[in-house]
């Protein structure tokens, strides 16, 4: 059974506060199809901490700021 | 669409419609004849001739006429590969014990041979399945 992933983000407000960056720019950047910004951006797809990095540092903000994460504890 | 993802259409396509051809095939034969005694090698060997052929030749196609920003192969596609292989391998495993069971009982080599098939087959539909799944909804 697929499970929705517990981490949110902040992709789409992001990438419009930087110029309404479009996906596929995002997607440039990081070195990933314009499919997986999708994913990730609708919680379809957590990324790897290296991957989380790289989005972080497009935006150049820090990483808790691109995701946020729901689970117990949190 | 990226490239792995129309690979994976792709290879389910291929799966379905050559092992489809072939059953149809031995059960034509199977009209006039026992089952066992159905001459099943030559339509085997053309089936999984042609899927092979057929998934070289697609792949070259979609290779060429997906658009160059979906042609990357990322760590989302790498990640659906591996699940979708984990997927598949238990239906080869499952054939491989079900061909080495039907060798223990002495079966027919009719048996064996297409308990084999089915299982490559399932392999690759099941895989398949899994990771458009995947690439559809999300993991």
């Amino acid at each position: 059974m697929v499970k929705a992933t517990k981490v949110t983000n902040n992709i789409r407000a992001l990438r419009f506060a930087n110029g309404e960056m479009t996906q596929a720019d995002l997607a440039e950047r990081i070195g990933v199809t314009r499919q997986t910004v999708i994913a990730i951006e609708q919680g379809r797809y957590s990324p790897s901490l290296e991957m989380a990095f790289q989005i972080a540092q497009a935006f150049t903000v820090p990483l808790d700021e691109v995701f946020q994460y729901g689970g117990e504890g949190s | 669409m990226t490239l792995e993802e129309r690979r994976s259409w792709t290879y389910l396509a291929v799966a379905v419609v050559s092992y489809g051809a072939y059953l149809s095939a031995v059960f034509s034969k199977a009209a006039s004849a026992p089952l066992v005694d159905v001459d099943y090698v030559p339509a085997m060997l053309w089936s999984i001739g042609i899927a092979i052929v057929f998934g070289i030749l697609l792949n070259i196609a979609i290779g060429i006429f997906t658009p160059r920003r979906e042609q990357t192969k990322d760590a989302r596609d790498r990640d659906i590969e591996r699940l979708g292989e984990h997927v598949g391998q238990a239906f080869l495993v499952m054939g491989g014990v079900a061909a080495l069971l039907l060798a223990i009982v002495e079966a027919d080599y009719f048996y064996i041979a297409n308990v084999l098939y089915l299982c490559f087959v399932l392999s690759a539909v099941v895989g398949s399945v899994a990771k458009v799944i995947v690439y559809r909804r999300g993991f």
